[in-house]
């Protein structure tokens, strides 16, 4: 039983990370049926420049908290201007083209921002310094660590405030309102090019905060992260229902819980040794290896695309969207 | 001057002058691997991978210029093909077949697999779609990965090595001939080889895109409601479309795998797709000339880059501050976003994509 909560715990963790990402993918959908294919690697600019911000002010005298403090508070405004920048460069000359063009460009900007971060952080991952202790509590038979917990609660405040910020702000009011009809949004007096700045930014500065919380989780930060977590946060997305934030909230949760959990079980369900009936030749195996399993945990990351196509094709609105799937 | 363009006029309007283009484009591309070989056999290979690139292009070209379906994980079928070969004509299954049995099985399986992965997906569209396909490319990756146990099919990361290179009759790709005084080396006859390949594939797009089914795969692209309501079979003849461009991943990872006597999944990750993606669209998608323009200029700037921009760099800094890879992917980011800015039809546009692109989305 507690593998079972030491998963649930761990999926948790995880989970509330793919939410995050999975939002800044959601409010742009949201508003430019867009697909920010890029969003992964500003998630990944993120986590490099806060590690490397940390790792900078690992020897000081100051409070670690504060140190991890500071690398966020570096990691956002950059990931922001990334944000803003490939908007105005990128899309905004394309809004009303066919829309195999921005795809094709958000591929491109993507491209070109891992290399960059290549270049600027070199082949080899970035380590996060030792430098908080991170004492672990027991739960109820399972492990959950500060970081987690910090992890956990850190979302968890984001998308309430982000909530807020949609549904009871000025801004949030433009942009449903330009969500809704950018025409009609703009002849009311809405500024239609700032809000879809600004859901640009907002999306990126989110995407750094779970750069940093994914740098921080795993201790380790790649320039090629970016691709593995925008792609399973917009699983994510849309498995809630692309283009709505609960639902991406819901969906980064559900999708981390069950990569979790079926990390944790997919051994043991596929050794096919428990079978009754077997072949004498593979019982003979397994009395010689006791277990025969036919896809182990290293599958792990095949459930994300699994889940992905399993709700496209069988409920491609999401668990809680509207929208239809087959815009082109 | 006028004297000039006249002789030129009636050089061109002269009944043969087809047939002298013709025949100076046959002579100089049997010429051309001996004049790259004597600057060096890497570049008799370099234009080997180039006209495989083109021969991935023109299928990647059914799915995404004709039909108009962004598959963005084409690479997946050039993998099975590869490790269909690779497993049938290698000693890690012991099985060493005639490669006229391999290429078809390897282009059939690979038609399967495109199946597989258009059938669930019939209803998706454009972003959705390429999303999925790109799932399905990071699927087949992973369990070429993993598909070492706990049954030994694909050896792992470690991948396939000793695969048998072609043999026709008594020609042995991989050693050197010589022939009326020419020495054929295995690049050569391997250019040869995929020279025809090529010329073939491109006659079967040329004929596939002036059929029914080319006509059909223009109108889903174009509106499939429409074409639907016209009387097109809209599910078959997408999963034709699949299934078609799968057998030229398929085919084109066959002699891949032949080429190079070892594979690993590290030749198939997304980035690959995406280059051919590039060649696709820098050529102009839907048009075949362009989209083999596209894969040869895209396999070969690189390669030059590669050439040119290392001792430059030595020279001017001293030391090596950007890698040539990072140098390519760049372009290939670079080409994409430019690309789609201020060429979106590419660089030699089909007619209609070009009226396309030059419209605006409605919605």
């Amino acid at each position: 039983m507690d593998i079972f909560l030491q998963q649930l715990v761990n999926g948790l963790t995880l989970g509330s990370v793919y939410a995050i990402v999975a939002l800044g993918y959601t409010m742009v959908y949201g508003i430019v049926q867009l697909i920010n294919f890029a969003h992964g690697e500003v998630v990944m600019v993120g986590a490099m420049v806060s590690l490397s911000v940390i790792a900078a002010l690992a020897g000081t005298v100051l409070p670690p908290l504060a140190i991890v403090f500071a690398g966020v508070l570096c990691a956002v405004p950059v990931c922001m201007a990334v944000g803003f920048t490939m908007e105005r460069i990128a899309y905004r000359p394309l809004r009303g083209a066919p829309r195999l063009a921005p795809l094709i460009t958000a591929i491109g900007i993507s491209i070109i921002l891992q290399q960059v971060a290549m270049i600027i952080w070199s082949r080899n991952p970035l380590g996060f310094p030792q430098i908080i202790d991170n004492p672990v509590f027991e739960l109820a038979g399972a492990h959950i660590s500060a970081v987690q917990i910090a992890i956990i609660l850190g979302s968890f405040l984001m998308m309430a405030g982000l909530t807020l910020l949609v549904f009871r702000t000025r801004l949030g009011v433009a942009m449903r309102a330009t969500s809704e009809n950018p025409q009609v949004a703009g002849l009311m007096g809405i500024n239609v090019n700032r809000v879809i700045s600004a859901t640009f930014v907002i999306g990126a500065g989110l995407g750094a905060v779970a750069g940093v919380m994914v740098g921080t989780y795993y201790g380790i930060a790649h320039y090629t992260m970016g691709a593995q977590l925008g792609l399973k946060a917009f699983s994510a997305a849309v498995l809630g229902g692309i283009g709505n934030l609960a639902g991406a909230m819901l969906g980064g949760v559900l999708l981390g819980v069950v990569e979790a959990l079926g990390a944790g079980y997919i051994g043991e369900i596929m050794d096919l040794c428990h079978l009754s009936g077997i072949s004498d030749a593979l019982a003979a195996r397994c009395a010689q290896d006791n277990h025969f399993v036919l896809f182990g945990s290293n599958y792990q990351d095949v459930f994300a695309f699994m889940v992905l196509i399993a709700v496209l094709v069988f409920r491609p609105s999401g668990l809680l969207g509207e929208r239809v799937s087959d815009r082109a | 001057m006028t004297n000039l363009t006249e002789r030129l006029e009636r050089l061109r309007s002269h009944r043969a002058a087809p047939w002298l283009g013709v025949a100076l484009i046959v002579v100089t591309l049997f010429i051309l691997p001996f004049a790259l070989a004597s600057v060096g056999t890497a570049w008799v290979r370099i234009t080997n991978l180039a006209i495989l690139f083109a021969l991935l292009s023109l299928g990647l070209n059914i799915v995404v210029g004709f039909a108009g379906l962004l598959d963005l994980g084409y690479i997946a079928f050039y993998a099975v093909g590869a490790y269909c070969y690779a497993l049938l004509a290698s000693p890690h299954f012991g099985l060493h077949l005639p490669l006229w049995v391999i290429l078809p099985i390897g282009a059939a399986v690979a038609c399967v697999f495109g199946v597989l992965l258009g059938a669930p997906t019939l209803k998706l569209r454009g972003d959705y779609l390429a999303i999925v396909t790109l799932g399905f490319g990071e699927i087949v990756r992973i369990f070429l990965n993993n598909l070492s146990q706990p049954i030994n099919i694909t050896n792992g990361p470690q991948g396939v090595t000793l695969i048998d290179p072609f043999r026709i009759g008594k020609v042995d790709f991989s050693r050197t001939d010589s022939l009326l005084g020419l020495a054929f080396s295995g690049p050569i006859k391997y250019y040869y080889f995929l020279l025809a390949v090529l010329v073939l594939a491109i006659i079967v797009n040329l004929r596939l895109q002036n059929s029914r089914v080319g006509r059909a795969w223009v109108a889903i692209r174009e509106d499939e409601v429409a074409a639907q309501a016209m009387g097109i079979n809209t599910r078959n003849v997408k999963l034709l479309a699949f299934a078609m461009g799968a057998g030229f991943g398929g085919l084109a990872g066959g002699i891949f795998a032949a080429t190079q006597g070892f594979i690993s999944p590290e030749s198939f990750v997304f980035v690959e797709s995406i280059m051919v993606l590039s060649m696709v669209v820098l050529g102009g998608m839907g048009n075949i000339w362009g989209v083999v323009l596209g894969a040869i200029l895209l396999s070969f700037v690189p390669e030059i880059l590669r050439y040119t921009v290392e001792p430059a760099q030595k020279a001017v800094f001293g030391r090596l501050l950007i890698e040539p890879e990072v140098i390519r992917m760049l372009l290939f980011g670079l080409a994409l976003v430019l690309m789609m800015l201020y060429r979106p039809a590419g660089l030699w546009p089909s007619k209609r994509r070009k009226r396309e692109f030059a419209e605006t989305d409605p919605s």
